[in-house]
């Protein structure tokens, strides 16, 4: 059974992403590797779905390698 | 074929051998947005001298996509038909990345509109159709080869200078609009601020001449391998003309890239052969930025005089016929008598209201295309990777988020039951009517649209139609009666399920401001 959502599921994408990066902005590398790192903590515990964040894992790995 | 440009005749003002009386307004600029601006004007019955220091019209496509807006503001100004029917009605647009299509997306425009989502065509057919219009009217002076070369105002008038072949003479009028574009002189001679954002990010822009089959649709790349891993724009025009864009890097000299034997290999890479013929080229940079107010005084500032942006999203010449739409009626009622000052403060806010939302949305389309170093880059790179694996990232891909009317933020009667799409501040959704159209009915004076109910007022004129399917849809949504106050631009500026004529009365001051 699929639990991640793979199809549109946030309004105003543009505003976010532009907020992602105003975040980002002034951040060493190293800071920002930090900022992603935690973002990325802060939001698998928000999902809270094990199966949706193994499945966000694999989408995520696909073709990286 | 290339476009013949034909100069408009020139003839010696009368201001040269004798004082001219006081203009009611005087449009500086001949572009597609003066002469909107002028026909506009006297499509309310105010009379203006348009002043342009040129004679021929656009050179190079410049301003190709028009949207359904502009479309219908072009038709209410007469030319509306012969833009779609000269034009290249399109779309579907394609996203590439490297060289492998990403994503497409298809503006589906949904039925009962009488103008299409968008349509191409160059500037110079715009400008030409628009000409012809202002030349035959009689309430517009258009004057080729007048330059203005200084301007003043006092609380009663402002006075601009002008220059001819046959010397300079002096002209007065109520209302000055500047027309005169991105590098304004009007706005230059006034020492305004321009505040706001330069890219450094140099593009290519070229039209080319070429018999091919391709069809009508819009194709980005981002990182194409024909291009060393820099963006590229290929869009159709009408004549076998094709617009092409390339990001050249901020390095680049714009002389060395206008040179034919730079150019020529750069878009034969693009089109795969060298059976094409250059038409125009030119190099740009990427620039959001506009005046911090449009309104000053006796000079008001229109189009890209106002603000400018990027070009990926068409919200230029757009945005621009979205200001002549918004000033019109309100200057003339200003002239008229019917309004004060207040009213043509409102164009200052609504306006610029919608300046920023164009130059947010431009703005974040030229990040994601130029992305700096770092986390810009790295977030932009992951999208597109990200895209050709999960549908969801695909909304983040930023070609340019394509021009759609402003929605004026609007402290009016409202009700929430009736549909989103037809709210105060939105312009008033298209619909077939009996054997015409809806928009055509609205406009130039402002009018009730009662659905499901008659209602009579005083002085105001009422439209009363067959409610039809998408009528229902647009209009009514679930409810069976709805009232809505149109303003002259075609903008809802109230709307309610049932009402009184002392609420409409109250709306219809509010509207001119007369509260």
């Amino acid at each position: 059974m699929t639990s991640l959502i793979t199809t549109p599921n946030l309004t105003d994408h543009d505003g976010f992403y532009a907020e992602l990066l105003a975040t980002h902005k002034g951040l060493s590398e190293t800071q920002s590797h930090a900022l992603n790192a935690q973002l990325i903590l802060i939001l698998a515990n928000h999902i809270g779905d094990r199966a949706a964040l193994s499945e966000a894992l694999k989408l995520a790995a696909k073709d990286l390698r | 074929m290339p476009y013949d440009y034909k100069p408009f005749p020139y003839h010696p003002p009368l201001g040269l051998s004798e004082p001219e009386p006081t203009h009611p307004v005087i449009i500086v600029g001949a572009g597609p947005i003066g002469l909107a601006m002028a026909l506009e004007l006297a499509n309310h019955n105010v009379r203006s001298v348009v002043l342009d220091d040129n004679n021929v019209v656009s050179v190079g496509s410049r301003a190709i996509c028009w949207s359904k807006r502009s479309l219908e503001i072009l038709d209410r100004l007469g030319v509306g038909d012969k833009a779609v029917e000269k034009g290249v009605t399109w779309k579907v647009g394609r996203t590439f990345h490297r060289d492998k299509e990403v994503f497409n997306f298809d503006l589906l425009p949904e039925d009962g509109h009488k103008m299409p989502a968008f349509v191409n065509l160059q500037q110079y057919y715009v400008e030409q159709y628009l000409a012809e219009a202002a030349l035959e009217h009689d309430l517009i002076d258009v004057r080729f080869k007048n330059k203005v070369t200084s301007v003043s105002q006092t609380d009663e008038i402002a006075h601009v200078r002008v220059e001819t072949p046959d010397g300079c003479y002096d002209l007065n009028g109520q209302y000055i609009i500047a027309c005169d574009g991105a590098k304004s002189t009007i706005r230059a001679m006034m020492g305004l601020d321009f505040d706001g954002e330069l890219f450094e990010e140099r593009f290519l822009i070229a039209d080319i001449e070429m018999q091919a089959d391709m069809p009508s649709e819009r194709r980005f790349w981002f990182e194409p391998t024909f291009h060393n891993g820099q963006s590229a724009l290929l869009h159709k025009q009408p004549d076998n003309i094709y617009r092409i864009d390339l990001q050249l890097g901020w390095e680049a000299d714009p002389e060395v890239e206008k040179q034919l034997e730079v150019v020529i290999p750069r878009i034969e890479k693009v089109v795969g052969h060298s059976d094409f013929t250059l038409d125009w080229v030119s190099v740009y940079t990427f620039q959001c930025r506009r005046l911090d107010r449009f309104v000053h005084d006796r000079v008001i500032f229109v189009g890209d005089s106002a603000h400018v942006v990027s070009p990926f999203g068409a919200r230029g010449g757009n945005g621009g016929l979205q200001d002549v739409d918004n000033i019109g009626w309100k200057l003339a009622a200003a002239l008229q008598g019917r309004a004060n000052c207040a009213l043509l403060e409102t164009y200052n806010t609504e306006r610029v209201h919608g300046s920023d939302e164009n130059i947010l949305n431009s703005a974040r389309a030229t990040k994601f295309m130029t992305p700096s170093d770092g986390a810009e880059r790295l977030f932009r790179d992951q999208v597109l990777a990200l895209a050709a694996k999960a549908p969801f990232a695909r909304a983040w891909v930023n070609s340019g988020r394509l021009s759609v009317p402003a929605i004026y933020p609007m402290d009016a009667p409202d009700h929430d039951a009736l549909p989103k799409v037809s709210r105060p501040g939105a312009v008033a959704p298209d619909a077939p009517l009996g054997n015409d159209w809806l928009l055509r009915g609205l406009g130039g004076q402002p009018v009730i649209l009662a659905l499901g109910c008659e209602i009579e007022i005083d002085g105001i004129e009422v439209l009363n139609p067959e409610v039809s399917e998408t009528l229902k849809q647009r209009y009514l949504g679930t409810l069976e009666t709805a009232i809505y106050l149109i303003r002259p631009d075609q903008v809802i500026a109230a709307r309610w399920a049932h009402t009184d004529p002392k609420a409409i009365s109250n709306a219809i001051n509010a509207m001119w401001c007369a509260v």
